[in-house]
């Protein structure tokens, strides 16, 4: 199942149904088709507009002073740069976006190359317990994460690593279902003889996974590794639970909004500079855009993936 | 899959929730199996006894399999299988973080859970977003999906456009829907209010908190549009124009041709949103809980906000096991309903 192969190939044996339909009937189904199309093409750039609107009123409310954030002009009335000046004194983005950095390159990084090694054991042998152990992995990834919140907690404490940033991409070393199901299922796409000609060629194991199976699924390989790197760049649960106890440097991206929230909030002594806040909101989205520049093609085709039937 | 599992063997060969061939083939796999089930597909009630043949397996090759899947298998029986054995330990203990204590309580933290009424609010406010998100996710995001699959021109373009949402952090969402929400200022109530209606409190209103974030989650509905679009994708077109000459309007396509060929897609989607929204913390934990001032009243309390705040803040790490225990329990059940219900309305190309 290789990447560019999955779009079904165009229709050439299409049946022209018009033939057969009685000309009145088919002007009118013209008509309909006129309206149908107008209406498809309103509610397509209507959604599009939907979608963008918080966007680009996070990008124009960054820009404000105080009393303009809820004017809801998308062109400022006041441009106020001097906000990001601002922010970057009063808040340490620069340690979150490099904490935040460091931890999702680790775990997407860790990840990446535990789940392909897992998957291509799962996918290129035979041994004894393999469909049950696959069954496993699979029954894994229908566990809710706070039946293990706990003692995964326990387990990193008493290793003495709470507070620091080993628990959020520490077990990423040991694989995690989805990408094994994701990878196997690529891996199960190769053709199977090249590999059979390699053992012939005294080619070991090992060199096999990296020499062969690595540079022929790279597309699959970069799909994990951007879900990943999506996924913790966005945790603030973990972050949370780890780093909560550390000192404001120390957080990533997530928690650091989370408390720019607070620390802005009126109810909590602030004076409701959310500009500031958008301005941080803003920093954190930007390189997830810009990732998704990068790798759509990737994103899109491992979630169309997830939810595909053979 | 040559073989067809005899209807009454349904039980023995319970498929996983995954709508994917490979998982599906999962437990006929070996030719030994697939054999079984042959042989039981021919009219025989009870259970063929498996012809055991020795499977001759290399020994280097297997060998080199578990040094490849090693670390799977570690981390499994750390982080996962020995988790949650910990953690029914923990459940029936109390746990004194200072010493690492454990000392066996016994049943008491499940009794809590039914004497504390906020695990039963929790709970219920959880069941309620649950019951109320899911239905609207899947509707709009196939709604989307199918005006998205009609466009020729530009599809990529309106495809990212819809993604976008997808890839802004959870964290920026709440932040700008916290001020978009705003009852006085928001621009929500202010477009309602052009239209003349008089928008809610959303984020004070008890009646409204849940509600407020269906709309966040609405806006980042994209990867379940994405899952629509790719199952609508693989529908033969040449089944549309047969009905078309046959006279079926677009509604009759869409209920007797669109629905039964993606039906596989929509059971993954109904499942993987309904355990999503059983487990919401994000947005109801930015918006309500961060600075721990109580938020909109217990209306924003979800289930995995408190249970978070009674293994963090409070370190009642047993009772939080016990609640844990208890969701862990009610997301199976219902998603061992929605799969057997699924199984009878789901239809698989590759099952006939």
């Amino acid at each position: 199942m290789a990447i560019d192969t999955r779009t079904p190939p165009p229709q050439t044996s299409a049946a022209e149904p018009e033939e057969t339909v009685d000309p009145r009937r088919r002007r009118s189904w013209r008509a309909g088709a006129v309206i149908f199309g107008i209406l498809k093409w309103a509610l397509l750039v209507g959604f599009a507009m939907l979608f963008l609107y918080p966007l680009v009123w996070l990008l124009a409310a960054s820009l404000k002073p105080r009393g303009q954030v809820f004017d809801n002009r998308l062109i400022p009335l006041t441009f106020q740069p001097e906000n990001y000046v601002k922010v970057w004194d009063e808040l340490p983005l620069l340690a979150w976006v490099g904490n935040s950095l460091l931890i999702a390159i680790l775990a997407a990084g860790f990840v990446t190359i535990s789940s392909s090694l897992v998957a291509w054991g799962f996918a290129h042998f035979r041994f004894p317990g393999r469909n049950i152990l696959f069954g496993v992995v699979l029954a894994t990834m229908m566990l809710p994460g706070a039946v293990t919140l706990v003692p995964q907690y326990l387990i990193w404490n008493n290793l003495g690593l709470v507070g620091t940033n080993v628990p959020l991409w520490g077990m990423n070393l040991f694989g995690s279902a989805f990408y094994i199901f994701l990878q196997r299922q690529f891996f199960l796409g190769l053709p199977r003889e090249i590999f059979e000609a390699a053992r012939v060629d005294g080619v070991s194991q090992w060199g096999m996974f990296w020499r062969m199976v690595f540079p022929l699924s790279i597309p699959s390989f970069i799909i994990v590794f951007l879900f990943e790197f999506q996924a913790s760049w966005n945790n603030l649960q973990a972050a949370l639970i780890y780093l909560n106890a550390g000192s404001a440097e120390g957080y990533t991206v997530p928690l650091g909004i989370a408390s720019a929230m607070t620390k802005y909030s009126p109810t909590n002594g602030g004076h409701g500079d959310y500009q500031y806040v958008m301005v941080a909101a803003l920093v954190v989205t930007l390189p997830m855009l810009l990732l998704f520049a990068f790798g759509q093609r990737y994103f899109v085709e491992g979630v169309a993936t997830q939810g595909r039937k053979g | 899959m040559a073989t067809m599992p005899h209807p009454d063997s349904r039980e023995d060969h319970d498929r996983a929730p995954l709508p994917n061939k490979d998982v599906q083939d999962m437990s006929v796999d070996s030719d030994v199996a697939a054999d079984a089930v042959a042989a039981e597909g021919s009219g025989r009630k009870r259970r063929v006894k498996k012809v055991r043949v020795k499977q001759e397996y290399n020994r280097r090759e297997v060998l080199t399999a578990y040094a490849f899947i090693s670390p799977w298998i570690i981390g499994f029986l750390v982080f996962t299988a020995g988790a949650m054995i910990y953690s029914l330990v923990i459940s029936f203990s109390r746990y004194q973080l200072a010493t690492g204590a454990m000392r066996p309580i016994g049943l008491a933290n499940y009794e809590g859970l039914f004497q504390d009424p906020k695990v039963m609010t929790s709970l219920g406010n959880t069941l309620f977003y649950a019951v109320l998100a899911v239905p609207l996710e899947i509707t709009f995001a196939l709604f989307l999906a199918l005006l998205l699959d009609r466009v020729t021109r530009g599809a990529g373009v309106f495809r990212t456009l819809y993604y976008l949402p997808k890839m802004t952090p959870a964290v920026a969402t709440a932040a700008v829907f916290f001020l978009l929400l705003n009852g006085n200022q928001g621009a929500i109530n202010k477009g309602l209010a052009a239209i003349g209606i008089q928008g809610p409190q959303w984020l004070l209103d008890p009646n409204w908190v849940k509600p407020s974030i269906v709309i966040m989650t609405l806006w980042g509905v994209s990867g379940t549009m994405v899952i629509f679009l790719a199952a609508l994708k693989n529908v033969p077109r040449d089944l549309y124009e047969v009905a078309q000459i046959d006279g079926a309007g677009p509604v009759r396509r869409f209920f007797s041709i669109t629905l039964p060929m993606i039906s596989g897609a929509l059971f993954f989607n109904i499942i993987v949103l309904t355990i999503a929204a059983l487990q919401t913390f994000d947005q109801a934990y930015l918006l309500f809980y961060r600075d721990q001032v109580q938020g909109a009243s217990d209306a924003s309390l979800f289930y995995a906000v408190y249970l978070f705040q009674q293994a963090f803040r409070q370190f009642n790490f047993g009772f939080a096991a016990a609640m844990a225990w208890l969701i862990f329990v009610i997301i199976m059940v219902i998603s061992l309903v929605q799969v057997k219900l699924g199984n009878r309305f789901v239809y698989y190309e590759n099952e006939r």
